[in-house]
């Protein structure tokens, strides 16, 4: 086991390495020039000397295989070098975001598990009744509405009906709950609903599979009670797939919430990927790129050691 | 004669008359005192984007300004209550010299950084030295604006003289840029590149918190060179970059307003929730779009279909029905309607393609078209960035127009970077353009026609030496009327005779804000403000 999660460990660094020069080349074949973007888009008139010279300065003229060699050099001393657009050091632009994209991710996590684990029970016990029925209705809702749009219609709701609306600027948990509750509720809700749609049908179908299996048939002829099959023997068994579907949503959510974060006006990740992109900020959004990369390869390793954890059978051999 | 004078006795109608006049100096001295500036509170408006870096001088985007020039003097600005007026910001006074080649500043005593130290004419040369002559990788965005300027001298605590190589109409209209923050001499020489990251001035307002993305906090100066001012305690702005979520937090009143503009639909939406509770400042903008042609593609080489396509769009009418819908409205040629350079609207309406009647300039654009051999239903692309206001309902409008002699043209909407990469590149057949500027003045708005090989941003890749010699003329020419009359002569060969391009519609600013908001007067470009050492808050 520990040889497996070693080797597993490992392999995340060239996965990692394969990205970073895939991000390097993309970001560079989209036409769009930052420093045009940056001095003539407002309408203004500045002179091509002036754009030359702001070319050189971010580094822009080097040849290419300079210019990534500068960057991997900084990687391996974490270092991801300094935003073109605000001149700011990139790890800090990500760490102004991140504890807010994270705090979501895990109420929005926490609701959508709330909500769909015992949902997809009742409609993987109750299969063919009206209580499926139900929960099929709410979760089929759930994945036809976008969580943007249900944030539109939440805050329509709450600024039309109550005459309110949620704060507009982010404040830490441990420095006032209250504010910051008042502000990651609601895109949290939006956010959770929908993904509490993916993960009621696949706890409803997984579990499912699982009742039709020889030992719970065998657990019920030994005359277990209902919650100890349940619990004990189908449930941890169907959850194998749910973790995925978890540990995949999460990850999309640290950096996938492009707009719902417009929409509440969250100051996250998602957003700050939006605007490094259309500035064309390539060492901020070659960073941005890299830190959803590493989350998404992170959460697979953790998702991979829950399944033993889960299902003692798997032994990585 | 009233029948309810009849029989009113005169002394009793002189008491009438007498109790009427002090209850109207009653009520004008209530109306004076509720009008009168109340000291506390802070303001908290929005900015649609965020500074790129904190330094006016090498920033052109309103985006930096908004947050920023609280913090700031100038030499000289624009008075925001009577733009396009310039009044003396740090210039306590100034003088010009009779043939216009020395300007003479008298600096204000006793003003303070928020470090405490004391303002002198060294702090004022180092800042436009910075900004004119910048040394090593320091990127000044003005630099081309001060091209007649030779010398910045600092004679003694208290004067700065600039000298020019040659004299120059709105020198000192220039020197106002909103963008002319004063820096700290000291700072700027132990780092140029300091003020890209930090702020440090002698404006109304210190500098409290910056976080990127989410908010900007400023804090009232109580050193500040005027006295009395400013009169808010401070300011807060949030960055909210979807209009939904900012349209909601005016309407929630967690912001009173934002600086730059909202369109015809924002604007009834936040008065339909706001009511009585908002005013609207409107004024002509000094942002326009044009329509870029490229000359070296066929058959737009041909003056004659340039023509035909200027000749075809209705500006009036579109005026009345985009004004609707977008913040578009004015009709005008290269200066803005209104500005003192604006082509009186007699000759305008004879450029091609500002005539009232439209069906007979259509008609003129058919015959252009046949002659210059173009086919019906001939096909092209109108490039067009994908911004909905106003550039979307510009370009289908463009289309629509075009189509009624007989074009086909396909409206293609890209993003920014490509946008930008395409223009440069000639990648386009006709693109929608577009122009802002915080200053009336020729030097700056006729820079886009010169020939291609002396202006950069002549997209349209013509070269043309009668315009350029009409452009040293004008710049050269001290008399306003004069000056007119080159800028009017190159506008008639640029956008009639040749149609290299063509104006479609000047903006049109369309600003709501709470009516707690007070002393703010909406001016013609959302560079100039906000005003802060101006703005109160009512109870």
């Amino acid at each position: 086991m520990t040889r497996y999660v070693l080797t597993r460990f490992l392999l995340i660094l060239p996965t990692l390495l394969t990205v970073a020069v895939l991000i390097f080349i993309l970001v560079r074949i989209v036409p769009g020039d930052i420093v045009e973007l940056r001095l003539v888009s407002g309408g203004s008139f500045v002179t091509p000397g002036v754009i030359e010279a702001e070319r050189e300065r971010l580094g822009l003229n080097k040849p290419l295989w300079d210019q990534f060699m500068e960057w991997m050099m900084g990687i391996f001393r974490l270092d991801l070098g300094l935003s073109m657009w605000s001149g700011n050091p990139v790890i800090q632009e990500i760490a102004i975001r991140l504890p807010l994209s994270l705090q979501l991710a895990v109420m929005a996590s926490l609701i959508a598990t709330a909500i769909a684990i015992p949902l997809g029970t009742l409609a993987a016990l109750h299969r063919g009744r009206w209580i499926d029925q139900v929960v099929q209705v709410i979760s089929v809702a759930g994945l036809a509405v976008p969580s943007f749009w249900l944030g539109i219609l939440i805050i329509l709701v709450l600024l039309g009906v109550f005459g309110y609306l949620p704060p507009l600027t982010f404040t830490p948990l441990l420095e006032n709950p209250r504010a910051n509750l008042a502000q990651l509720i609601w895109p949290a809700l939006a956010v959770g609903y929908r993904y509490s749609a993916v993960t009621t049908r696949m706890t409803r179908s997984a579990l499912l599979e699982v009742l039709r299996e020889d030992y719970v048939r065998t657990a019920w002829a030994k005359g277990l009670a209902r919650h100890v099959i349940l619990r004990r023997h189908a449930l941890r068994n169907a959850l194998l797939p749910v973790v995925t579907v978890i540990g995949l949503e999460f990850a999309f959510l640290i950096g996938g919430l492009v707009v719902t974060e417009q929409v509440f006006n969250l100051n996250g990740v998602g957003k700050l990927i939006v605007e490094a992109i259309g500035q064309r900020d390539y060492t901020l959004i070659q960073g941005l790129m890299l830190l959803v990369a590493l989350g998404y390869v992170l959460v697979n390793f953790l998702v991979d050691l829950l399944y033993a954890w889960l299902d003692p059978r798997i032994t990585y051999q | 004669m009233h029948s309810s004078d009849v029989g009113v006795p005169r002394a009793r109608r002189l008491a009438l008359a007498l109790v009427a006049v002090l209850v109207v100096l009653a009520l004008t001295q209530v109306e004076g005192t509720a009008q009168a500036p109340r000291h506390g509170g802070t303001l908290v408006y929005i900015s649609t984007a965020q500074p790129p870096s904190l330094d006016g001088h090498r920033e052109t985007t309103f985006a930096m300004l908004h947050p920023v020039k609280p913090h700031y003097s100038y030499l000289v600005k624009f008075d925001t209550q009577n733009y396009p007026k310039v009044v003396g910001d740090l210039a306590e006074s100034w003088t010009a010299s009779k043939d216009g080649l020395v300007y003479t500043f008298k600096i204000r005593s006793g003003v303070k950084f928020h470090d405490g130290s004391t303002l002198t004419s060294k702090d004022i040369k180092a800042t436009f030295d910075r900004i004119i002559l910048p040394k090593g990788d320091v990127v000044s965005a003005r630099q081309a604006m001060y091209q007649s300027v030779k010398t910045v001298e600092a004679p003694n605590p208290q004067t700065v003289v600039f000298r020019l190589k040659y004299a120059t109409p709105g020198f000192v209209e220039k020197l106002a840029s909103p963008f002319n923050f004063v820096y700290k001499a000291e700072i700027l020489e132990r780092d140029p590149h300091w003020y890209e990251r930090n702020v440090m001035g002698t404006g109304p307002f210190r500098f409290v918190e910056y976080v990127r993305g989410s908010h900007w906090v400023g804090r009232r100066f109580e050193d500040y060179w005027e006295r009395g001012k400013p009169y808010l305690d401070g300011y807060r702005v949030l960055f909210i970059a979807s209009r939904s979520s900012m349209l909601a937090a005016i309407k929630s009143g967690q912001a009173l307003t934002e600086f730059r503009g909202v369109s015809p639909a924002e604007l009834a939406d936040i008065v339909r929730a706001l009511g009585e509770k908002v005013a609207v400042g409107t004024a002509a903008w000094q942002c326009n779009n044009t329509v870029a042609i490229n000359t070296k593609k066929k058959p737009f080489d041909d003056v004659r279909v340039r023509r035909a396509l200027t000749l075809a769009v209705d500006r009036w009418g579109g005026s009345q029905a985009l004004s609707e819908i977008a913040f578009v409205k004015p009709v005008g040629a290269m200066m803005r309607p209104g500005g003192q350079y604006a082509m009186p609207e007699a000759e305008l309406t004879k450029l091609a393609g500002y005539g009232r009647d439209i069906a007979q300039s259509r008609q003129q654009a058919r015959a252009l078209l046949r002659e210059a051999g173009v086919p019906e239903n001939f096909s092209f692309t109108l490039k067009n960035r994908d911004i909905s206001m106003p550039y979307e309902a510009v370009g289908v409008y463009l289309v629509d127009q075009w189509r009624q002699i007989g074009l086909n043209v396909r409206h293609e909407q890209v993003e920014a970077g490509r946008y930008f990469a395409d223009q440069r590149a000639g990648n386009y057949d006709l693109v929608v353009d577009f122009a802002c500027d915080f200053i009336d003045d020729p030097d700056v708005q006729l820079l886009k026609f010169l020939s291609a090989d002396v202006s950069p941003v002549n997209y349209g890749g013509y070269v043309d030496r009668q315009l350029d010699a009409l452009y040293v003329r004008q710049s050269r020419t001290a008399d306003k009327a004069q000056r007119a009359r080159f800028v009017h002569e190159f506008e008639r060969r640029a956008l009639s005779e040749q149609a290299y391009g063509f104006y479609v519609l000047w903006w049109q600013r369309i600003i709501p804000y709470w009516k707690t908001l007070r002393g703010y007067n909406t001016t013609t470009n959302h560079y100039v403000e906000p005003d802060l050492a101006v703005y109160w808050l009512a109870e």
